[in-house]
Formats: C-alpha cells, structure tokens, sequence
C-alpha cells in the first residue's frame, strides 16, 4: 500500500470483501499512458475469483483503459504505455516470458459492441477452440460448442441454423453468441466492456440474467455506464473519476452507503 | 411555438409570426435551389461521360467491325505430284525445300482455270495473281507439308485475297475515284467481278486475326502472337504483384510499426504510383535486359517490368481494403487468443479480399493497356512464331496496335480498330472475372 500512496494524489477508499473470497487479479498502481497523455494515474485493486466486479464512473474516468489492460488488449493500441503491476493468480502478466496469445486465452473479453466474426454460429464459437487445439475430434469441437452455447442462453434460440452466419442474429442474441466464444476457450476470467450498452432492454436482462448465471464459473470484471446495471449484477464496485480508482468494496455498500462524496454524487447523478 | 399558438387569438397572430416564416421559405428556396442546381451538373457530367464513351465505342466499332470478316477467293486446285514432288519424295522435308515457285505454279494454274484465261496471255495470268495474298504460295505448301496425302488429288482451297482487293470488297477502296489514284486498277476490277459471279469470291470470319502471327501483308497479319505474349505477361504480373503486394501491405498496415521510416516508405509508394511508367521500361532495360541478361523482348521481362507499375496500384487499393476493416473484427480476433497473424490471415484479410480483387483487377487492367515500357524492352518486334515460353519473344496487344497504327495500308488500318476490339474485349473479360469473384468472396459472409 505504502508504493500506492506514493504515486497517487490520494487514498483509494477501500472497503473489504465480507464474503473474503480469495483474489484472482491483483493490480498494483497501475498508470497508463497514451504518448504524452496520462490516463490513469494509478489504480491498485483485487478483484475476488468467481464473482462480478462492476467498474463504473462517467465516461473517459479510465475504467475501460483499465480493463483493456488486465488481457493487454492495450498493446495493440500504438503509444500506449502501461506501468505498475498486474498480477493472475500471483503470476505477471507484462511479464516479458509470459506468452501474451496465453493469457487472453485464460482472460477472455466480450466488447461494447457485438462483434461476431463473418461466419457461420457454429464457426463463431468454434474458432477459439480450433486455434488453440482444445478439441481432439470433430464430436468433441461439437460438444464444446453446444455446451458453450447453452452456457450462453443462446443453444435453444440458435440450434436449427447453426450453419447460418452469426451476423444475421439479432444484436443481443449477437452479444451472447459472443460470450459463447469467448467462454469456449473455458478461460478464467471474462472481461466485458459495457456489453449491454447496444441493446435493448429485454436483450440486456437476458445478458445480465446470463452474466449471474456464469459467475459460478468464472471471474466477471464488467465495466457499465448503467448503474442499475451495477446494483444488479455485481458483487464488488469500483468507481473511477478522472483516471482514479476513488471507492471500491462490495456493491450493496457502494450504493447504499457510499464513504466517499464524489461517489455519492456520481450515483445519486450529480455529475456524470 | 404550437404552445403560443393555441394560447394567443388568431386574430393576433401575425406580424412577427408570419415574417419569421417566410424568412425560413426564402432561405429554403435557395437551399434548395442549390441541390437542384447540383443534380442538374451531376446528370451533366454523367451524360458527357456517356456520349464520349458512346462516341469513342462507336468510332472504334465501325472502323473495326469489318476486320472480323476477310474477303477469300476459293479455288480448285490440282496438287499435281510432277510438280510438287518431281523426284517422287513426299516427306514433309522434301514438301519444305527444293523450288519454292513449283507453288507459284499450282496456284496460277488453278487461276487460268477458275477465271478460264489463256494460257499463252501472261499479262492477265500476273494480274489475276495480283488477286491473291502474296502468303498463297507458302501457304499451300506448309499445308501439303501437314498433309502429304493431298498430293495427287483435287481439292478446293480457300485462298487469302490481298488486303488492297479485301479494301476493296468492304468498300474503304472505292470504284469511283480515278483510276490513277486506285490501288485496284479497272482490270483487277474486272476479274473480282468474273470471280464473284463464278461464286469464287466471298467474305468469311477471319479467324487468322486471331492466330497469325506478324505479317507485312495486312491479309496474313493477326494478333495471335500479341494475345499469347499479353497473356504470359498477365500471369507474370499476376503471379508476382499479388503475393508481394498484398504481402507487403499486410506488413506495412497491420504489423509495421508507425515511425519516421514506414511513413517514408508510404509516402514513396504513393509517389511510384505517379512515376511516368516510361521511366520502368528503362530501369526494366537497364536491369534485367543489360544487367541481368534476360531475353530481350520476351513476355517475362515484360512481365516483370510491368509488375513494378503494377505493384504501387496493389499496395495502396490492398491498405485501403485492410484499412477499411472494422478494428472490432481485429479486436475479437485477439479477444479470443488469436495471435496477431492468425487475426490478420483469419479475420481481416478475408473481409479485405473483395478490395485487395478489385485494386488487383485495376492494376492488371493497367499493366495490360501499358505500352511505353514494353517499347523500351523490345516487345515492339517482328514476331511471327508462338511464344512456347515466357523466355521466347513476342509482342503484346498494345505494342500490336501502336505497330499498326503507323502502318499506311487500309486493311491495317481496320486491323488497328479491330486489334483495339479485342483489347478491350480482353478487358472485359478480366473485370467480369473481378466481379464473379468479387460476389464469390462476399456470399462468404
């Protein structure tokens, strides 16, 4: 704690988990840095394993720069540059050994747009099996992405056209074909960036209903704009504010009991 | 506004009310005064373009149209073996060598008898000859040579008139100007007519247009060899320009880092783009003629040459279509753990196909309506024989036609129109092509 109070201007207001569930990412005064501009001033945070950590704060806060950077989704922006540490499970992911194509294969990312590749469902979500090798047969490839898809809430809607382009669906049933492919690959954590931002209410509450459902299985970081979005899926928030990481702890908390002033307008819609 | 309206009388209303309004027409009436304008220069410029093209085709059309058919005198001739083979060989070799006139003979004696002149009347006998192609002659003999079997019997030959008699025919050389100025003179006038009423004389399909080599009689002259040479030099440039164009655009565009260096090396490719393409037929000459001592008018080098004007054309049209790609696609690649090259060779180069297709097309279109280069590396020669190979020489379509072009006869001059036909027919083909697979690739998605 002592190297975070040295960088940033201030404390983050910290309140810890009740359940203490045991932390699956670990960040420590991470700064990012597009050419000349800081971004985030550094932000130091655990987030807990098996539970949904909701990043919120008004737009340009730093909250999807940060979450672009727990899979190094960064590195293919160019002059962006990331300092400080983050840790998957005690292990450094800008360690320089450590094989990028790797980790985004064991930190999956769903977009604030759906983005379906040109091709068929079933090809959708087979992809990021194929390429990593994780099916030994045809049959086998088969049930991962039945699999994948029912843990997607979206088998039943889909089992008839499987061969169907996945561009033709409609954009929430495009968003879960998404997270399909992206849970295909059977990764850790999901990061999902304002996932529901392009949907309409009805597809959003069937993501936020799916987004529940995987928690049991995985480590879910979601950056979101819709606060009730937060309250309702998330365990844990995290506000940012102009490159901060101002209160973080778990969501019933933040909302009800905010300790710290710029949350408390924020989520009463103060400013934002 | 609807608010003050139903709260104030009508009678008030009014002033103010009624000016504001009308102040909105005005501006409204030249707004869209102006769009009306605009659309009137628009269908302007498009019916411009469309009456120069319609202009350019016709003129090009109805000076060519008539190369496509040949005027052809059609004989019966006697293949007298005492005269094709005195000493009784038949080979193919002995057909091939010994007196060349012995077919000079059979030819003028099937004349005397077709147009039924006297025998002892030479004068008539040399301007009946004038008639016929002076390529009769070997003609009939390589046609004995394929055949041996010919000799001995009596066979109906189609003979090649000359071009001047073909101009003739089609009317560009007209019967009501002065003798003196005629290239067909009052006699040769009366044997085509003899000819023609004995159903001798006709006009057919030129297929030799098609299959003859180079020729200084405009009757044996075709664009065969220039088909072939484009040809060779099509896949020479397809073959190179592809790979290393879109090879190299990938580099630069998806994994290149942006410095100093790779903006020059942008800013000099779009700058190659603009080199007069003279300029490459004389580094072509320079390089892989004197230095590299590559044949000298063969399609490779051609080819080659032409793949440097070509390549600027792909990069560009290639890193427009990469360029065009939604990130989102690069984005998802990578979410899901895909390296870099498998998200470009996986995601983004099969959407940018369409485009880097066309920029190709466009630029294979180019190489093949390029003539100044090829003039530089000697593929304005005289070449009679098929090129087997890349290495053997040729010519191309362009070069064909700027050859014929400067030629004084009217039957090139319709052959010029004509070789002008197939080019563009040849174009034609190419950009249909494009767009069979242009829709080949996008049904994909």
């Amino acid at each position: 704690m002592s190297a975070v109070q040295a960088t940033t201007a201030f404390d983050t207001v910290r309140t810890p988990d009740p359940a203490n569930r045991p932390i699956k990412i670990h960040t420590a005064s991470v700064k990012v840095t597009y050419g000349q501009k800081e971004a985030l001033h550094g932000v130091s945070i655990d987030i807990p394993e098996k539970a949904v950590t909701a990043f919120i704060g008004p737009s340009g806060c730093g909250k999807s720069t940060f979450l672009r950077c727990i899979n190094r989704m960064n590195d293919t922006i160019a002059g962006a540059r990331v300092e400080g540490t983050i840790k998957l499970d005690d292990q450094d992911i800008y360690d320089p050994d450590l094989d990028v194509v790797e980790l985004r294969a064991r930190v999956g990312m769903v977009f604030q747009k759906p983005n379906p590749f040109p091709k068929s469902i079933f090809d959708n979500v087979a992809y990021g099996p194929r390429i990593h090798g994780l099916a030994r047969s045809k049959a086998d490839l088969e049930e991962i992405v039945v699999t994948s898809l029912q843990k997607a809430s979206l088998f039943n809607e889909v089992k008839d056209r499987l061969s169907e382009p996945g561009t033709g669906l409609s954009g929430g049933q495009q968003q879960r074909l998404c997270i399909a492919r992206a849970i295909a690959v059977s990764p850790e954590v999901i990061l999902m960036d304002e996932p529901c931002s392009a949907l309409d209410p009805i597809a959003t509450a069937k993501v936020e209903e799916l987004i529940d459902e995987l928690r049991a299985n995985f480590t879910i970081v979601i950056v979101t704009h819709s606060m009730q979005q937060a309250a309702r899926v998330s365990q844990r928030t995290a506000f940012f504010h102009l490159g901060h990481l101002i209160e973080e702890g778990p969501t019933d908390h933040v909302f009800t009991n905010p300790l710290e002033q710029r949350t408390q307008d924020y989520i009463t819609g103060r400013f934002g | 506004m609807t608010e003050a309206a139903s709260t104030v009388p009508a009678s008030r209303l009014g002033g103010a009310e009624v000016r504001k309004i009308s102040k909105i027409d005005i501006g409204l009436k030249r707004r869209y005064a102006a769009e009306r304008r605009f659309r009137t220069y628009g269908v302007l410029a498009v019916t411009i373009a469309i009456c120069f093209l319609v202009a350019l085709f016709s003129s090009i059309v109805s000076r060519g149209y008539t190369a496509f058919q040949q005027t052809r005198i059609s004989m019966i001739v006697d293949f007298d073996p005492n005269i094709i083979a005195p000493d009784g060989d038949r080979s193919a070799d002995a057909v091939m060598s010994g007196n060349a006139f012995r077919f000079d003979d059979l030819i003028a004696a099937s004349l005397q008898k077709t147009l039924e002149l006297d025998p002892n009347d030479e004068d008539a006998l040399y301007d009946a000859l004038d008639l016929l192609s002076k390529g009769s002659a070997p003609m009939l003999r390589s046609m004995i040579a394929n055949d041996p079997s010919l000799i001995g019997t009596k066979r109906n030959v189609d003979f090649y008139a000359t071009g001047d008699v073909d101009s003739f025919i089609k009317g560009s050389i007209r019967a009501d100007i002065p003798e003196s100025q005629r290239l067909i003179k009052d006699k040769h006038i009366a044997l085509i007519e003899k000819l023609e009423n004995e159903g001798a004389l006709r006009l057919a399909f030129n297929t030799g247009l098609f299959t003859n080599g180079a020729s200084t009689r405009p009757e044996m002259a075709g664009v065969g060899v220039a088909l072939v040479g484009s040809l060779y030099m099509m896949l020479v440039v397809l073959v190179l320009s592809l790979p290393l164009g879109v090879a190299g655009s990938i580099y630069l565009e998806e994994f290149a880092p942006k410095n100093r260096w790779t903006d020059l090396i942008e800013v000099n490719i779009n700058n190659l783009a603009a080199v007069p393409s003279i300029v490459y037929g004389l580094l072509g000459l320079a390089v892989f003629i004197n230095f590299a001592h590559l044949p000298r008018s063969a399609s490779l080098v051609g080819g080659l040459v032409l793949t440097l004007t070509t390549l600027p054309t792909i990069i560009i049209a290639t890193r427009a279509a990469l360029k065009a790609v939604p990130p989102s696609i690069r984005e998802a690649g990578l979410g899901v753990g895909a390296s870099k090259m498998q998200t470009v060779f996986h995601h983004v180069l099969p959407l940018a196909m369409p485009g880097v297709l066309t920029g190709t097309i466009i630029g294979l279109a180019h190489a093949l309506g390029e003539t100044a280069p090829l003039l530089m590396i000697g593929m304005k020669a005289f070449v009679v024989e098929y090129p087997t190979t890349p290495f053997d020489p040729a010519t191309a379509l362009p070069t064909q036609i700027y050859m014929w072009a400067t030629e004084p006869e009217r039957a090139f001059t319709e052959r010029t129109s004509a070789a002008i036909i197939v080019l563009l027919a040849f174009l034609l083909a190419m950009n249909s092509l494009a767009i069979i697979l242009r829709r080949a690739f996008e049904r994909r998605w």
